[in-house]
């Protein structure tokens, strides 16, 4: 395997590939949008519980890539108990990441097992796709977001 | 005896070779002639399978342009110095070259576009405006691309019309029992694919033409992926409208061509109104000139017209049936080496296929397969292809897909096999 595809298919990304993690409807929701992909068809929806400017439950379902699936569950096992500001934030310095690289490890957390996606232009989207849509809950935005 | 002795060894030796590909169909020649194949990917033969998205250019193709530019460019049908004489005909000669690829009675029944989608909103426009009103119906499959889907229901919504769509069933064929039911003195227009992009079906056009027309209703064929596969002759088909797109031939992108029967063309109105089209314009009055320059207002895509033809005639140099045959054999030698793999589903198992697979593996995303296989210098498509009600039809949110043209390898099918394995042992 070349180095870029074992950077891309970490095993982190693999295991919350095959064992996505806070998937499945969110019962006490107060926030949720829907986010599409046309460039392949992917579809997410991101349920969010917010209270008092902080984000206590969180989920998602939908179908999508390795990528864009480990990335929806990664993503909100790292929001759980954030405030909005400091969701807004983290989706910021993950976008740096994907997109020129670098940004703060600690910051970052397990987040940054996506480093390798940068050495994949095409495939930032996917990465993407769930932080897209969990900002249109977050302003509660009627429309279905997409990635074009 | 002696001879029946000698033919029934020979029969048991090819019986027992390893896949004997169509005799005496040089690819080693074929290869050559296509520049871009010749470089690594990621440090592999490139091993290009993306072709019903678009295929390769041979030299042909590219030589044509830069004679274009280098002996003969200017604009064509105006004025009457010796350059635009010598482009008109090399133009109008393209249109003779496209005839005779589709089998047709007259070059004045080919239009240029520049593509298939073009094609398909001109009759839209021009002919459907005509001829569909309210009440009406289009009926097309549930196999089309969205480019055969689209420009119908834009005209159904305008005119009031209604689009009805004849159901497949599990293996990608079209119901024709469900199509004929879907007739009614209502239909005005069949539209439907030669061969499906997504799932490589070959529709039965001449049966499909002959229930429309007993209807009386107009048939028209999407032949983008037609086209390039197999032979095509419109008057067999028995179609009133056959569309292809140059891209998919080997020829540029940027121009295709509509053939309309003469009848059908002649009542139709202009569609785009501009400069080649006329014959007296008054402020009060315009007269148009005949089919088929009424249908090109403005400056056409000439030079692309000209390498299209010179595409038409690299494969009709080869021969279409040879190029057919071969696709055929890389066909079910790739349905073969797939099928051996587990966890591969086939999306499309028609009997009557062109050289189109697609396919899902069972637990990886085809955007995860496409990346994979990329890094191994292999070109698939992953995605939706253009037919999301397919991708509906079939319980699947994208597809693989390997699509071969007249340059590939049975090598390049092991390689396939060999990469979607190296994609299973990634996803454990």
């Amino acid at each position: 395997m070349s180095d870029d595809l074992r950077d891309l298919y970490q095993e982190v990304i693999l295991d919350h590939n095959r064992r996505p993690r806070n998937f499945g409807p969110l019962p006490d929701a107060n926030r949720t949008a829907e986010g599409h992909n046309p460039l392949c068809g992917d579809r997410v929806v991101v349920q969010l519980q917010v209270e008092d400017g902080r984000v206590q439950g969180i989920s998602f379902q939908g179908t999508g890539c390795a990528i864009s699936t480990a990335s929806a569950s990664l993503m909100t096992e790292a929001l759980r108990g954030k405030t909005v500001e400091e969701a807004h934030a983290l989706f910021h310095v993950f976008h740096e990441l994907l997109t020129r690289g670098g940004g703060d490890p600690e910051q970052l957390g397990k987040l940054a097992v996506f480093s390798g996606v940068r050495e994949f232009p095409i495939r930032v989207k996917c990465a993407t796709l769930a932080w897209h849509t969990l900002e249109a809950a977050l302003q509660q935005k009627d429309q279905p977001v997409s990635t074009e | 005896m002696a001879l029946a002795a000698v033919v029934s060894r020979s029969d048991q030796a090819d019986a027992h070779s390893s896949p004997s590909l169509a005799p005496g169909y040089d690819l080693a020649r074929v290869r050559a002639d296509f520049p871009i194949l010749a470089q690594p990917i990621h440090g592999h033969p490139l091993v290009y399978l993306d072709n019903a998205a678009t295929t390769q250019k041979p030299r042909a193709v590219l030589d044509a342009f830069a004679s274009v530019y280098e002996t003969s460019y200017a604009n064509v049908g105006r004025g009457v110095h010796t350059l635009t004489q010598r482009v008109t005909e090399a133009y109008e000669s393209a249109r003779g070259t496209v005839q005779r690829f589709l089998g047709a009675a007259r070059p004045e029944e080919i239009v240029f576009v520049r593509g298939t989608t073009e094609a398909l909103n001109l009759v839209a426009q021009s002919w459907g405006r005509q001829n569909v009103g309210a009440g009406d119906e289009i009926l097309i499959t549930a196999l089309e691309h969205h480019s055969n889907i689209l420009p119908w229901q834009m005209l159904c919504a305008e005119r009031g019309a209604r689009l009805r769509v004849a159901p497949i069933d599990d293996r990608g064929t079209v119901i024709l029992e469900e199509l004929e039911r879907l007739l009614s003195e209502r239909t005005r227009l069949v539209a439907v694919a030669h061969v499906s992009n997504s799932l490589g079906t070959i529709l039965p056009v001449r049966e499909i033409a002959e229930l429309a027309h007993a209807r009386g209703a107009v048939v028209l064929v999407d032949g983008a992926q037609g086209a390039p596969h197999m032979e095509v002759d419109v008057q067999e088909l028995g179609c009133d409208f056959y569309a292809f797109s140059g891209h998919k031939v080997y020829g540029p992108s940027g121009i295709g061509a509509l053939w309309g029967r003469s009848d059908l063309l002649a009542e139709m109105p202009p569609w785009q109104g501009g400069g080649g089209m006329v014959v007296r314009v008054t402020y009060e009055k315009t007269t148009y000139l005949p089919p088929p320059h009424r249908f090109e207002a403005g400056t056409p895509f000439i030079e692309g017209a000209v390498a299209l033809a010179a595409a038409l005639d690299y494969l009709s140099g080869i021969g279409r049936s040879a190029i057919a045959a071969w696709e055929g054999e890389l066909l079910a030698l790739a349905t073969e080496r797939l099928a051996e793999i587990p966890g591969v589903r086939l999306i499309g198992t028609s009997p009557h296929k062109a050289a189109v697979i697609s396919f899902v593996l069972e637990g990886v995303h085809p955007h995860d397969v496409g990346t994979i296989l990329d890094q191994e210098g292999i070109a698939v498509r992953a995605g939706h292809h253009c037919a999301q009600p397919v991708m509906e039809r079939f319980g699947v949110p994208a597809t693989s897909r390997a699509s071969f043209g007249l340059y590939n390898a049975p090598e390049e099918v092991e390689a396939l096999a060999a990469g979607l394995r190296k994609v299973q042992e990634i996803f454990g």
